[in-house]
């Protein structure tokens, strides 16, 4: 009896052994990637479960989502990329700033012309300049800037709203005739950020045109753009609690305040429209409507974010088998409508994506920012490819907020930025 | 002899005896080695080992990143790695210092720096002031023996507890729009005031949440110097009819003088550092109104698309070299006035 206990007990005991062997053996077979990622809705979860099931299939790797803040996605991210500690892919939005550290993944992709025929126009902005062929990654979005408009207010106010074709001038005039009737705050609010002002400015006929390949950010329709938000501010068409309460490059959104109904025309994006559709709920009818003309055009501005893979991870065959999923129709498809997000996908674009749980509301503003991309000028497009884009955002963003306070003036904002930038610039081209 | 035999206070004695006993052998065993080190290094260099270890952390951990940041503030580029970046001497202290005026921010090439620098010492000024009149007007409250005494003094040293973004977090709730104290005024009849879009209220309240959240610390400082000034010597100035102005002015500062200095360098210290709290509470605005130093620091280094970490160095050098002059001149007041 004892003797088969004895027996009984190193059956037991070689089994847990092999059991546990097989599982180290199988542990160190797999491989982990690592993924940073931010949301504005809820597309950390729709990615989430498309990530199950990528593992699913593929037992040999596991993929971690970082789930950070959209500040550590601009601020740690670059730090990390510079000292060579990232992580294997990033969802990010400043591309072209970035592209020095994206991976070319091309020599790993099932295949690349999939990639070039439905991502081709947006890849162009992931790659460092001179490069015509790198395939990092895709975009989980492309954005518009738009107009979103409390229409119960108007309504209420029983102002008229701008039709199509509408000025800015228009839509400042009625929303703020509006907001004086029904005592709201915040007649227009603007995103304190410089892809918003540009989303202006490129109507107003910014061009931002190089020279030297340098961008040149102060031109005549910039002046224009910058004229009218300082007015807009002046005249109580926009409140300074949005462009002066934060100094430098500091953004601040007023989706809360839109939200509250305090908001009579808030300049965004469609990347807002999730979060509108599950937070205002049926509280109050919104909009969003067609960006307002200038006199050079009726242009928004282009935008999105992209999942990159990232030089600093080391399974870049591995990094390739996951976007080659996740980049695929049917699965970036699902991602699409299921974060109400307007694809970044020219063939899913072509088709139409269908956003079922959309509501009537949200469906209705997707469709008005996916037109909007059909009418997006070339400069806007230029504008959003530059690789120092995002300096002449930030600089426009900070000096701008200081005229809207009474800091400076504009001319004097005007050399500012213009001297940011230049600084900026060479800073970036000092090499050992 | 059982434990049974013995008296009681030999039983209580009985685990310090083993505590004693313990700390003998540990000597037994290091004292070999070290009388072998001091023989041969001599007694003279015995203390140096003592405090070696010390040194050690605070040589890597101090010592090595002032080190670290002087090399980055004379090279330039935004390659992380100081052995990848280019050496460009002086440069970016000649552009931080480079000015038509120090007295007009507009005119200094990099006016944000200036910018941040009359702002700190504006907050700091203002911060000092109050935070020793509060501080020391609480202390001289909870000194004298009121009604729930051990209550105010945990109530007024609570919030130092309290983590600087959850103060400026839970302040920015009361201030903004549609905060508790517009909430207040609009119920009293008044107007809803924009605290944060108006320079002076902005800079108001980033001196007055700091004071809020720091004051009971040095209320304690000042609380335990006050304590410590004999009893006796209050006693002779009653019996002597001495008025109580008289009495604070005389005695009570005088002899509070060294806990108030050291209140004073404190604060200076960190008026002068002031970063997370202001930060969170105006995000350095309106404008530039609230933009400290620090904050400059920061976003030069980490939050611009160009992370001029070089510029940035700099500045952290010359505020570094500002901090070391002021702490010098209290530490020479002290010492001048114990004298």
């Amino acid at each position: 009896m004892r003797r088969t206990a004895w027996i009984a007990g190193c059956a037991l005991a070689l089994s847990i052994v092999g059991t546990g062997g097989f599982g180290i053996a199988q542990a160190q077979a797999q491989t982990t990637l690592r993924m940073m990622w931010y949301s504005d809705g809820n597309e950390g979860e729709v990615m989430n479960d498309l990530l199950r099931r990528f593992e699913d299939k593929n037992k040999d790797i596991k993929v971690v989502l970082d789930q950070v803040p959209f500040k550590a996605i601009n601020e740690t991210l670059p730090v990390q990329l510079a000292s060579g500690q990232g992580p294997d892919l990033a969802r990010v939005t400043d591309m072209g700033g970035l592209a020095p550290y994206l991976l070319d993944l091309r020599p790993h992709l099932k295949d690349a012309a999939y990639w070039e025929q439905n991502y081709g126009p947006f890849l162009e902005w992931m790659r460092v300049p001179g490069n015509t062929t790198a395939i990092p990654g895709y975009m989980t979005q492309l954005t518009v800037t738009g107009p979103f408009v409390n229409k119960t207010l108007f309504e209420q106010a029983g102002v008229a709203m701008p039709g199509a074709n509408a000025t800015w001038d228009d839509w400042a005039k009625a929303a703020k005739e509006v907001a004086d009737k029904v005592q709201a705050p915040f007649p227009v609010a603007f995103d304190r950020s410089g892809h918003r002002f540009f989303g202006l400015a490129v109507s107003q006929g910014a061009k931002m045109a190089e020279v030297n390949g340098e961008p040149q950010a102060v031109d005549e329709g910039f002046k224009r753009a910058a004229k009218l938000i300082v007015d807009w501010h002046k005249s109580g068409v926009m409140s300074k609690e949005l462009w002066g309460s934060v100094s430098g490059t500091a953004y601040r959104g007023a989706n809360e305040e839109f939200k509250n109904a305090q908001v009579v025309l808030y300049e965004s994006g469609s990347w807002q429209t999730a979060q509108f559709d599950k937070t205002i709920g049926d509280a109050f009818d919104w909009i969003a409507v067609p960006t307002p003309c200038g006199p050079a055009n009726c242009s928004a501005m282009p935008g999105g974010a992209a999942l990159v893979a990232l030089k600093t991870g080391t399974h870049p065959a591995e990094v390739a088998r996951l976007l080659d999923y996740l980049a695929s129709e049917d699965v970036a498809g699902e991602f699409y409508a299921r974060t109400l997000f307007v694809p970044g996908h020219i063939g899913l674009a072509k088709k139409g994506i269908t956003y079922t749980s959309a509501s009537p509301q949200a469906a209705a503003a997707l469709k008005v920012f996916g037109d909007a991309v059909g009418k997006l000028d070339p400069v806007a497009y230029h504008i959003q490819g530059d690789p120092n884009s995002r300096i002449v955002f930030n600089a426009a963003i900070s000096r701008l907020g200081q005229v809207v306070v009474g800091e400076t003036t504009l001319d004097e904002a005007y050399q500012r930025i213009t001297a940011d930038v230049a600084q900026q610039i060479a800073e970036r081209k000092k090499k050992q | 002899m059982t434990d049974m035999m013995r008296s009681p206070e030999a039983a209580a004695r009985r685990p310090a005896g083993l505590v004693a006993g313990g700390v003998q052998a540990v000597m037994r065993l290091t004292d070999p080695p070290m009388r072998a080190l001091q023989r041969l290094i001599g007694a003279a260099r015995m203390p140096y080992v003592f405090l070696l270890p010390n040194l050690v952390f605070f040589g890597l951990f101090v010592f090595l990143p002032i080190a670290i940041n002087i090399v980055f503030s004379v090279t330039g580029g935004t390659a992380l790695y100081p052995a990848e970046r280019p050496y460009v001497g002086a440069e970016q202290y000649a552009r931080l210092l480079d000015c038509g005026s120090y007295l007009d921010p507009g005119s200094c090439r990099e006016d944000l720096f200036w910018r941040g620098v009359w702002n700190t010492l504006t907050f700091t000024v203002f911060q000092m002031v109050a935070m020793v009149l509060f501080s020391l007007g609480t202390a001289l409250v909870l000194n004298r023996p009121i009604r729930a005494r051990g209550f105010f003094r945990a109530v007024y040293f609570f919030p130092v507890l309290l983590s600087p973004v959850v103060v400026a977090l839970i302040w920015k709730w009361i201030l903004q729009r549609d905060g508790l104290l517009n909430a207040a005024l609009t119920m009293a009849g008044g107007q809803k005031i924009l605290f944060f879009v108006d320079p002076g209220w902005a800079m108001f309240w980033s001196v007055f949440v700091s004071v809020w959240a720091h004051m009971g610390f040095y209320t304690l400082i000042l609380l335990a110097g006050l304590q410590a000034i004999p009893r006796d010597v209050y006693e002779a100035a009653e019996m002597d009819g001495t008025r109580p102005w008289r009495v604070f002015h005389r005695i009570t500062l005088p002899l509070l003088w060294p806990n108030l200095l050291v209140v004073l360098v404190l604060v200076l210290i960190r008026s002068v550092q002031v970063f997370d709290e202001v930060f969170v509470l105006t995000g350095g605005g309106p404008g530039t109104a609230t933009l400290m130093i620090v904050q400059y620091i920061y976003t030069t280094a980490f939050a611009n698309q160009v992370q001029n970490f070089g510029l940035a160095g700099a500045a952290s050098v010359l505020l570094g070299a500002v901090l070391f002059i002021l702490t010098m001149i209290q530490l020479f007041l002290t010492r001048r006035r114990s004298r």
